[in-house]
């Protein structure tokens, strides 16, 4: 196990994680070879814990030994080391705005989405509205272009929100709300997302992450 | 420079955020125009420039806004790399180190001392969240050794992202320790952080831009009021 780590490229990973899923989104994209390990949350390996020892939370990138923690740091990581087909934009500027934009996916979608399955009655109205706020706010950015990168460029922000289109799903379901309905330049875009075949080899299918919230729920006895 | 560009940072004297970019913009030598916003209200310009989260640090750039403290950190390093000594290290794996550990302060280290700054009065989670920031310092008292290698600071020779990310709290720290009555900063805990601490003060980009403790304390007075007077609302 200690070899394989020493060697080139791994990730430690957690099948239905949208933020690992940004990791094997961004190395698809980059046609880089790597190892991946499946964590079991409720019994994390020692490498896990060693090479996380801040947070001991999975995704963790591996690379000569030497670990990289945080979804979208391991991403600029990435970005850096294989600079080919570029995930983010040159101008300065641009950088900023896809950097403010993941930024935001990163403190907003996620927080949002479990208060959106775990909670009920009055707290779970909030969350649906702050949800669609969200949405409507990233469909705003990215507005008639085929991506949030522009034309050609699945960018940055692509990267950071495409894993959570496969939540979409269960947030509708629990929140009672469609998305096409509200967002539909989102739900397009998400729909383009899934033709991309980095990202529909990197996500698992709706009703899967449905089944496993709904574990999740039992788990936290709601319901 | 200053004549052909136009910059504009909107903030507020007591942000450690704002210092940031404050840090960010003297190492590199920019001139800039400083428009300090008022506690508890937000100009029209800001809400205009930052209508996502309505927060200083805004960096105005030739009319184009940069929010959030780190990007506009990091943009500064982009904008004028030539102008002064690199913010953000060189080499991707040290760069992400550098973003690991300015994450950890803001998300992780900060809430806490944040929660004993407003705390109303001492009680046990002042005293936990006391335990927790010391904690969270020997974590950074580690991560220096690494990084600085020796040298003076995080980024080495020169003031780097995770001296910025962090000194910029500094002013903070010793006024949650008179407000609440703890002790945060101990030499015989974090003996290089105190080291640290003291070159970082008085480096030249840095000197006068932390605030005087005992305004700091005032305003933190206002802070919890204000808070404390919405809750019960």
């Amino acid at each position: 196990m200690a070899a394989a780590a020493e060697k080139g490229v791994v990730l430690l990973d957690f099948w239905v994680s949208p933020f690992g899923q940004r990791c094997r989104i961004a190395l698809a994209e980059k046609g880089v070879e790597y190892e991946y390990k499946e964590e079991n949350l409720s019994d994390k390996s020692p490498l896990l814990l060693k090479m996380n020892p801040v947070h001991k939370k999975i995704p963790v990138l591996i690379h000569h030994g030497k670990p990289i923690c945080e979804s979208l740091i391991i991403v600029q990581y990435i970005e850096e080391v294989w600079s080919h087909n570029p995930l983010l934009p040159s101008n300065p500027y641009e950088r900023a705005k896809a950097r403010f934009w993941a930024d935001f996916v990163d403190k907003k979608v996620a927080e949002c989405g479990t208060r959106l399955w775990k909670l009920k009655g009055e707290a779970q109205e909030e969350a649906k509205k702050d949800m669609i706020e969200i949405l409507k706010l990233l469909e705003g950015e990215l507005g008639d272009k085929k991506y949030f990168g522009g034309e050609k460029t699945f960018g940055f922000v692509d990267v950071a929100l495409a894993p959570f289109t496969a939540w979409f799903y269960t947030y509708e379901t629990c929140g009672k709300f469609s998305i096409e309905n509200e967002c539909p330049k989102l739900a397009a875009w998400a729909k383009r997302c899934k033709e991309r075949k980095t990202v529909s080899e990197s996500l698992h299918d709706p009703h899967k992450v449905y089944e496993y919230v709904g574990k999740l729920k039992k788990k936290y006895g709601v319901e | 420079m200053a004549g052909d560009q136009e910059l504009k940072l909107l903030g507020s004297w007591a942000s450690p955020f704002v210092i940031r970019a404050r840090i960010a913009l003297n190492l590199k030598g920019v001139g800039y125009e400083f428009l300090e916003e008022g506690l508890g209200t937000k100009s029209e310009l800001l809400l205009k420039s930052n209508p996502v989260y309505k927060q200083i640090p805004v960096l105005i750039h030739n009319g184009k806004p940069i929010c959030e403290s780190m990007i506009i950190v990091q943009y500064i390093d982009e904008v004028w790399a030539a102008a002064g000594p690199s913010i953000l290290p060189s080499d991707p794996y040290d760069r992400a180190i550098a973003r690991f550990w300015a994450v950890y302060i803001d998300d992780k280290w900060f809430p806490l001392l944040w929660k004993i700054i407003i705390a109303k009065a001492d009680d046990e989670e002042t005293a936990e969240a006391a335990e927790q920031v010391i904690a969270g310092l020997q974590l950074l008292e580690e991560a220096f050794e690494k990084c600085s290698k020796g040298k003076d600071f995080f980024g080495g020779k020169s003031v780097g992202c995770i001296d910025i990310a962090l000194g910029c709290y500094f002013g903070w720290v010793k006024a949650a320790e008179k407000m609440a009555g703890v002790k945060l900063l101990d030499k015989e805990k974090i003996p290089l952080l105190m080291g640290w601490a003291e070159r970082f003060c008085s480096a030249d980009a840095v000197k006068e831009l932390m605030p005087e403790v005992d305004k700091l304390i005032e305003h933190g007075k206002m802070v919890r009021a204000r808070l404390n007077a919405a809750a019960t609302n």
